[in-house]
């Protein structure tokens, strides 16, 4: 792997750029691996690159049936944060923060992390009370939040309305400062660059359609549509497809599979300087460094694979925004699009074993699992390697839906996150 | 937004409705006998399929009943509505048509 540094740039701005390798190889799928992962989004490549480097297992395929990072990863409003109640959630959110911190540097890859700082509005008595008590749980948790004032909210975050005329008038607002957004295909892109440097294949148009066992149960391989190919241990990690691979294999899951959206407004110079998300009225905004205004809308109601969702959900959010930032009511939107997201009943994703021997599962991100790449990727290979989960991924067991250990999220946070 | 046919009303559009998930799952009859197990299963686990699903909707800002219906996952379209306590219609081939359209 060559590594970009300013000599690189400056040898190749000289040189007009051609002498610039793949970043990743396209390999034929081999007869067998220690290790396959099904599903190339960020997740799947992150676990691959810490078995890679943390573990030292390199024989691992990553198996993708479109393109590496063309699924939620490619899709999502990229924003980042790890100030969630309760402890199990507050561990493994931010354990991801942490590595986000130092990603561009371990990956040699510019993943764009910004820590523009992540601001919640609460617009209603509840909401204050709820965001002020996650204020204070976060900080025991050592997860930096802070309660800013209507006014303070207006100076971190300037074209926000904090009339008291509007609909839903700006209570106060909860500040994650280490909080903020990142360049997502870079997060897939930087992940598969480290991955195939170290000797994972991975290999794209390649769809897992069935599992073998062996006598005892255990799994043998996965049937592909490039061939069997032989493994002791599988990873599914196919976020919106969870299900369908799942039953492919003969099991059943606690997650449903719904369209959540997002859109973009036309580029414009630098007008919005943080990411603010709002519960009650359903919207959530940033600004990309393109320029486009990004918004995030809400989920539709039904199981769907469309990737596409209803307008009405889209003009709701738009609606929201549009009182919030009054400025923003003469923007055009450029274009939407959806994504199909994997929610469990407690809004809290499952990453451990499943009933079948060498089987893992890492699932139910739902509307909020970008954040978490790189830590989900990181306790999920200490999983794959060693057969039993990390400390900080424990909790979030498949089998808590049988224990009634839920771990529950939706709850706390009374909408999608 | 989808245009959903209410058996009783006819053709709305789908913010007249409410959708209340996967259909002809029945609250077990013996509770005392169930394991945790089947309890998780009842509460929580869901077929989720591509393709054909059964699910429940109510028509909740018309009126107010609630029927059953069959929808592709794929393209959204409903391909039948029928009423509650009715049999899935193609339950015949329903678990081998879910599959099948993945
Ligand atoms: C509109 C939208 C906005 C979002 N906003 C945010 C946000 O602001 N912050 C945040 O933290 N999260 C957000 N999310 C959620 C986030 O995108 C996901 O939780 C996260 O990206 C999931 O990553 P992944 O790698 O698990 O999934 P994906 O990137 O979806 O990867 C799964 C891959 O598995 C592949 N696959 C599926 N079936 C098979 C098969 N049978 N064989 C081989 N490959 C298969 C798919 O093609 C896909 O590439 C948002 C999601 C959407 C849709
Ligand atoms: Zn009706």
């Amino acid at each position: 792997m060559r590594r970009f540094s300013i000599s690189a740039l400056l040898k190749e701005a000289a040189n007009g750029h051609q002498g610039w390798e793949r970043q990743w190889r396209a390999p034929e799928p081999k007869k067998e691996y220690d290790v396959v992962i099904v599903g190339g989004g960020g997740h799947g490549l992150a676990t691959a690159y810490y078995l890679a480097t943390v573990h030292g297992i390199t024989n691992v395929a990553v198996i993708e049936k479109g393109w590496i990072g063309g699924g939620n990863t490619g899709r999502n409003t990229t924003i980042i944060r790890s100030n969630y109640l309760f402890d199990e959630s507050a561990a493994l959110y931010n354990h991801a923060v942490n590595l986000w911190e130092g990603l561009s540097q371990e990956l040699n890859y510019n993943v764009m992390f910004s820590q523009r700082g992540v601001l919640m509005l609460a617009h209603n008595h509840h909401d204050v009370i709820s965001f002020k008590r996650h204020v204070y749980a976060n900080r025991l948790n050592g997860v930096d939040n802070e309660w800013l004032t209507p006014e303070e909210c207006k100076e971190y975050c300037p074209p926000l309305s904090i009339s008291k005329d509007i609909r839903y008038p700006v209570l106060g607002g909860a500040l994650q400062r280490r909080g903020g957004t990142a360049r997502h295909d870079a997060v897939a892109w930087g992940y598969a660059r480290g991955a195939d440097a170290r000797g994972v294949d991975i290999i794209q148009n390649c769809e897992v359609t069935g599992l073998q066992r062996h006598h005892d149960g255990s799994v043998k391989a996965v049937e592909t549509t490039k061939g069997v190919i032989g493994t002791k241990r599988v990873g599914v990690v196919a976020a919106g497809h969870t299900g369908v691979v799942m039953s492919r294999f003969g099991l059943r899951m606690p997650v449903e599979s719904v369209p959540l959206q997002a859109l973009v407004s036309e580029p414009v110079k630098p007008v919005f300087p943080c990411v603010v998300m709002s519960n009650a009225v359903h919207a959530y905004i940033s600004q990309s460094d393109k320029g486009e205004l990004v918004i995030g809308a809400g989920t539709d109601q039904y199981v769907s694979y469309s990737q596409q969702g209803g307008i009405q959900i889209i003009n709701h959010t738009l609606d929201a925004i549009c009182e919030l930032f009054p400025q923003f009511t003469r923007m055009r939107m450029l274009r939407s699009w959806g994504g199909i997201v994997d929610v469990t009943p407690d809004r809290s994703p499952i990453l451990g074993k499943t009933p079948i021997p060498g089987l893992f599962v890492n699932c139910g991100w739902g509307t909020g699992g970008f954040k978490a790449t790189p830590g989900s990727g990181h306790v999920f290979a200490h999983t794959l390697a060693t057969g039993e989960p990390h400390k900080i991924n424990e909790p979030f067991s498949l089998d808590r839906f049988r224990t009634g250990y839920l771990i529950d999220e939706a709850a706390a946070a009374a909408v999608a996150h | 937004m989808l245009l959903i046919r209410c058996p009783y009303c006819g053709e709305r559009p789908e913010v007249e409705f409410h959708c209340g998930g996967e259909a002809h799952i029945a609250r077990p009859d013996t509770p005392a006998e169930m394991t945790d197990a089947d309890w998780a299963s009842f509460l929580y686990y869901r077929t989720n399929p591509k393709g054909l699903h059964a699910e429940r909707w109510v028509h909740n800002h018309g009126c107010g009943r609630w029927f059953n219906a069959l929808r592709d996952t794929v393209t959204d379209a409903f391909v039948q509505t029928y009423e509650m306590g009715a049999p899935r219609p193609d339950a015949g081939n329903a678990s081998s048509t879910a599959t099948k359209a993945a």
